[in-house]
């Protein structure tokens, strides 16, 4: 795995400030990244974005609007050079188109850390990796660095990296749902076999499944509507912020062991 | 549309029809539309025309290109 953790034993705080992570040669202290879409506007979703601590947001590639060139645009609001932007593929469904896609991105942001996605229908926006595998390994002969969101299944996730991930994102549930992670079994027997850094991309709905998430051991957590579609979304960015947080820090200390009943937690010497 | 003038170009632009005056280059172009060329990517008929080369390339009748930029996304 790619995380770095210095020995916890003396200096709990400064071994938190010491937990990085790191995807294809560049290294984050944050843990969540958040996407861009759906907020009401531009200056509410860079507060959103301060409020989650991210240091990636993923990005669409859309045509300008030549008839209003002037519109305000995301990057007057979201600096590149202070936060990642991670471009995607949001509404790819071949190869082919998300290659072109990325191949623009590449030529607007200037590097090529990419955010993978190839969907098979709308209805449900769940990923076809026959055609992801084909652009994940286009995209890799060709420099790009393609983090990518996956269906939650170890064997497609070893496939993945043997073409060239740099990260693996599968699903917790639909993209844009809701509906927390559903298969916590699939989603740690790909953090357990993976080299590259797991995250969790679609399906958090709120803080305890981001937790979840984290708590199996995921890397870090990616998620777009859980924030912008929350009635307070700085709330729940900061919410996010510091579920994850404390997910990371749960993993780390290694929970308790379950028992099927009751243990006191106060000695029975000594009853009066 | 505007009326055509004699030896302009036709070109396509994010699908809609667009003319311009011929020897025009692609970052005259995107000046024309009032872009800041750092912001922007553009391909020109399914190729990626790098930004260093902008200056350089003469569009020609018939060009198809597309000029994006990043917008919000999940």
């Amino acid at each position: 795995m790619t995380d770095t953790l210095v020995d916890t034993s003396d200096t709990p705080g400064a071994a938190a400030l010491a937990d990085t992570w790191t995807v294809a040669g560049r290294t984050f202290s944050s843990r969540l990244i958040v996407g861009t879409g759906k907020y009401k506007d531009f200056a509410q979703n860079a507060a959103a974005v301060e409020a989650s601590g991210a240091e990636i947001v993923t990005v669409a590639v859309r045509r300008v609007n030549i008839s209003d060139p002037k519109a305000p645009m995301l990057t007057d609001f979201i600096d590149p050079k202070k936060i990642t932007y991670l471009p995607n593929t949001a509404g790819c469904f071949t190869a082919d188109e998300a290659i072109r896609t990325l191949r623009l991105a590449r030529e607007a942001g200037g590097w090529n850390l990419v955010k993978l996605e190839v969907l098979g229908e709308a209805r449900t926006l769940y990923p076809d990796m026959r055609e992801t595998l084909k652009a994940c390994e286009v995209l890799a002969k060709e420099g790009f660095a393609p983090m990518v969101y996956c269906v939650d299944d170890p064997i497609a996730a070893k496939q993945l990296e043997e073409v060239g991930a740099v990260a693996i994102m599968p699903l917790g549930a639909p993209i844009g749902s809701g509906l927390g992670i559903q298969n916590k079994v699939t989603v740690r027997l790909i953090v357990e076999g993976a080299n590259v850094p797991v995250l969790v991309d679609a399906g958090v709905g709120t803080a305890s499944d981001a937790a979840v998430a984290m708590e199996l051991g995921c890397d870090g957590v990616l998620m777009n509507t859980a924030i912008a579609e929350a009635k307070d979304p700085l709330r729940m960015a900061r919410a996010m912020k510091l579920a994850v947080e404390a997910g990371r820090d749960a993993y780390l200390a290694g929970r308790m062991a379950t028992r099927r009943y009751a243990d006191p937690s106060s000695p029975l010497a000594g009853m009066i | 549309m505007a009326s055509e003038t004699p030896g302009e170009l036709l070109l396509t632009v994010n699908g809609e029809p667009r003319r311009i005056a011929p020897g025009a280059t692609i970052a005259d172009l995107v000046a024309s539309l009032g872009l800041d060329p750092r912001k922007v990517a553009v391909e020109r008929n399914a190729e990626i025309a790098p930004r260093s080369t902008l200056a350089d390339v003469p569009l020609a009748d018939g060009d198809v290109l597309e000029i994006v930029h990043f917008v919000g996304g999940g």
